[in-house]
């Protein structure tokens, strides 16, 4: 390698830091754009949620403490994700990739517990196709499990390029942007469990 | 499931799908044929590798600029084309005539006439001058994120790619440019018409909002040192807004197309009549997609028309920060505007005043606009030149376009004039005098610095010319015809309404405005012809205001050898009349080419046409490829190569010389 002058180190390091702002304001912005697309979402599910043309709706269908257990899995897999953080920050290399399986595997049990929901729903003859509510109500979920879906190969790939590379700009950078996008899809599940679940409860 | 069981290894392709009536034929040929010659050509003179390295791969935006307007001007003569069949048919289908297009055939026209002009024609102008000025107004090196950049290109051009597949393989959708349900619902439109438009979109559309989030991102990061947000040219303002429109609006097409797919492919039922589905719930989705679309559409024009007026004025814009506001007050308010597009729904008289006064009030801050420019050439020394020509064009019909607006923004009168042809002419005004003037407007006004030559003026008065009366011959019938109770839409009428010579002259109107396309290619060739005589060795030929104007025409690839500092607005205007500095060079580090783009695209053509068609072994291939790709791109940490110094005052000097100038 050649040696850089201390102006040459410096101006390196500006164009860096200039990167890692616009990786990161350019993410916020994608971010906003996924949230339109879950607000659309939502709101076609406030329309159709009553259409149940006779069929069973929210009450009938939904188990309130099935869903808390993968809210809780969820909600945890955020937690590590912040402790994977906060390891990768100190450098802690093991530790960080630790955390991060930890996630890995929460949101893998959380995936399977909504794929097998969604699996009993359709066996016991209430698939997408019998009403515009069951329509709406897998497509929201779904959409929503199909982020978490793309997030895990993320973290995979994420972890490989880890384990294989260390911690350099670009993936600490993008080890910063796949957490946001994770506690992100926390946030949004939030939402889910009050709208469509809690509120199935509650006779609105 | 069923679907997977009932299809064959094709889906739903077979020899059906290839068209037979011989209007349809001829459209599919030309499409072919097109395409064949120019790949004959490319490998007669060995071109075609350096096409793929120099502009397919590249992530240059200028060249990704030119590619879209390339598209874009391809894509507005096909959208002519489907124009002329569409007069033809009204001026001759009356009484016992029956003219050249039976109804179904017809309704495929001016679906794929719609769909093409605004996703293919319009935006492609749109990105096209975003990218080629865009970084340069702003002082910098390239967008945010160069690759992104190439993809989103690449997903616009596949878009195009599919609509015009749908000509020769297949049909294209017959349920209108909005595809409303549930007329466009598997029920009624069992063929693969409304595939090919909601795949076609939705791929396009995916484009659209990874450059939304591209340039706005460059907007706010990369602008050069000193330029504050109310130092921004206009042009960045009004593109700040239509890409924040962008951002915000297009997930809501994304879902919309997401969701009738989901109803047609897998049987959901969310647009359906029956089943709980509601076909109202699609109307109101699209238009609040649709609305902000057609402000995100005209918003860069209008920032076109600032530039413009003001260069060739030889004054500031007048009022710059009320023309910041009222494009903010614009970016707004076009969220709220969007139930005027179906007053007749029934929402209720509370709901429909709401959306009137509404729609009324957007009208202020564009009156506020068009003041602004009248404002700036009162004591200017104007210019007479082609894109002064445009724009004062635009004051004209855009203000006449603009009040029918006001107009049909009254619920009462909506009711009689909803989808008659006054509505008609009155888009058509809004989009061709506003959005399509501006964007001829700057393809003139910046193509020198581009291409280092300016475009013959005299031809371009010319196209001007036949564009503007042809326009207006063309849709003032079609105002009055409205107000005679004529639907939009009308494959056939009856000989007794006396409509036909109205039909005539808009059909003459076309054509006019046919032979101004005629002028504006002639335009091209004859220019690029004589471009020793137009040659801009100075890279300032209009004596321009913006940082643009200070680097060499055609730009380096580079952009600014030494990167502007800002201390006013009309930055380079100020710029002169201080005294030159010596240039300090530095190295420069540039995005490498990438294929990987061209490969995205590739394979979301595969994912679009085995969704369209129902081939299901090949959409997997379609989307991990392209997972496959972005995974490939993540993994190249040198996605940069460096120009010294050095190199950098080499070019800088050879470009001094061939201006004549020395150092």
């Amino acid at each position: 390698m050649t040696k850089l002058s201390a102006a040459q180190l410096a101006a390196e390091n500006n164009a860096l830091v200039a990167d890692e702002a616009k990786a990161t304001l350019g993410f916020w912005i994608y971010l906003m754009t996924d949230c339109v697309l879950f607000a659309s979402l939502f709101a076609v599910y406030a329309v159709l949620h009553k259409n149940t043309v006779g069929g069973p709706g929210g009450p009938e269908l939904f188990s309130l403490p099935y869903v808390l257990v993968e809210t809780f899995v969820l909600l945890t897999s955020s937690f590590t994700s912040g402790l994977a953080m906060l390891a990768a920050h100190r450098g802690d290399r093991d530790k960080t990739i630790n955390w991060f399986a930890f996630t890995g595997l929460l949101g893998v049990i959380f995936l399977a517990m909504e794929l097998s929901e969604f699996a009993t729903l359709v066996h016991d003859g209430h698939s997408w196709t019998q009403s515009g509510f069951l329509s709406s109500y897998f497509t929201l979920v779904g959409t929503h499990g199909l982020h978490i879906a793309v997030g895990l190969l993320w973290l995979t790939l994420l972890v490989a390029q880890i384990a294989r590379k260390g911690f350099t700009h670009s993936t600490m950078k993008r080890l910063t942007l796949f957490s946001t996008f994770w506690h992100f899809l926390d946030l949004i599940w939030i939402f889910i469990f009050t709208v469509v679940y809690l509120s199935s409860g509650v006779n609105l | 499931m069923g679907l997977l069981s009932s299809a064959g290894l094709l889906g739903k392709l077979n020899l059906q799908a290839i068209p037979h009536d011989p209007i349809t034929l001829g459209g599919a040929l030309s499409v072919v044929g097109a395409g064949g010659l120019i790949l004959l050509y490319l490998l007669y003179t060995k071109k075609l590798g350096w096409l793929y390295r120099n502009w397919l791969t590249t992530l240059d935006h200028k060249k990704i600029g030119v590619m879209y307007i390339i598209i874009a001007l391809a894509m507005l003569t096909r959208g002519m084309a489907d124009v002329m069949l569409l007069r033809t048919q009204q001026a001759t289908s009356v009484g016992s005539s029956h003219g050249i297009l039976d109804a179904n055939h017809f309704q495929q026209i001016f679906s794929a006439h719609g769909t093409i002009m605004i996703f293919f024609v319009a935006m492609g102008l749109m990105f096209g001058l975003i990218n080629l000025i865009l970084p340069l107004h702003i002082g910098a090196r390239d967008v945010a994120f160069p690759f992104l950049n190439s993809v989103s290109f690449w997903l616009f051009a596949v878009g195009m790619i599919l609509i015009n597949v749908s000509l020769v393989i297949g049909e294209f959708s017959a349920a209108g440019w909005l595809s409303y349900p549930p007329l466009s619902e598997l029920r009624l439109s069992p063929g693969v018409g409304v595939d090919y438009w909601l795949w076609s979109l939705q791929i396009a559309g995916l484009g659209s909002l990874l450059s939304g989030v591209n340039f706005l991102t460059t907007i706010l990061k990369m602008r050069a040192p000193g330029m504050t947000l109310m130092r921004m040219p206009m042009f960045v303002w009004s593109v700040m807004g239509s890409m924040m429109l962008i951002v915000a609006a297009f997930p809501i097409l994304t879902v919309t197309l997401l969701l009738l797919s989901l109803d047609r492919t897998v049987g959901m039922h969310f647009f359906t009549a029956d089943m709980g589905g509601n076909p109202m719930m699609y109307v109101n989705l699209i238009w609040s997609w649709g609305h902000p679309e057609v402000y995100i559409l005209i918003l860069p024009a209008f920032g076109v028309f600032s530039e413009v007026v003001s260069t060739f004025s030889r004054k500031r814009l007048f009022g710059y920060t009320s023309m910041v506001v009222a494009i903010m007050a614009i970016t707004v308010l076009s969220f709220v505007v969007w139930l005027h597009h179906f007053f007749t729904m029934g929402a209720g008289a509370n709901v429909n005043s709401f959306f009137g006064i509404m729609t009324m009030v957007i009208a202020i801050p564009t009156g506020v606009k068009l003041f602004n420019w009248i404002f700036t050439m009162y004591r200017g020394r104007i210019h007479f030149t082609t894109p002064m020509l445009w724009f004062m064009g635009f004051v004209v019909l855009f203000t006449i376009g603009g009040m029918a607006g006001v107009l049909l923004a009254v619920p009462p009168i909506d009711f009689q004039l909803h989808n008659s042809l006054f509505l008609v002419a009155h888009f058509h005004m809004m989009i061709i005098g506003g959005v399509v003037f501006g964007y001829f407007s700057g393809l003139t006004y910046w193509f020198p610095k581009i291409f280092g030559f300016k475009l013959n003026e005299r031809l371009g008065a010319y196209a001007f010319w036949c564009w503007a009366v042809g326009f207006v011959l063309a849709f003032t019938p079609l105002y009055i015809l409205g107000l005679m109770g004529a639907t939009r839409r009308l494959d056939h009428y009856d000989a007794s309404l006396g409509w036909r010579p109205l039909f005539v002259v808009a059909g003459v109107g076309a054509l006019t405005v046919i032979a101004g396309i005629g002028f504006q290619i002639l335009q091209f060739i004859v220019s690029i012809i004589q471009r020793k005589q137009n040659l801009d060795t100075t890279g300032d030929p209009w004596d321009g205001r913006t940082l643009e104007w200070s680097t060499p025409s055609p730009v380096p690839v580079y952009n600014f050898a030494v990167t502007p500092v800002v201390t006013s607005r009309d930055a380079f205007w100020e710029s002169k009349k201080l005294p030159k500095l010596a240039p300090i060079y530095e190295d420069i580090e540039l995005p490498k080419n990438s294929p990987l783009g061209i490969y995205i695209g590739g394979f979301s053509f595969i994912f679009g046409f085995g969704v369209i068609w129902h081939i299901w072994s090949i959409v997997p291939v379609g989307l991990l490829g392209v997972i496959g790709c972005i995974i490939i791109r993540s993994m190249d940490d040198h996605t940069e190569y460096v120009l010294t110094a050095a190199e950098v005052e080499q070019m800088e000097y050879r470009n001094h010389k061939l201006r004549g100038k020395t150092v």
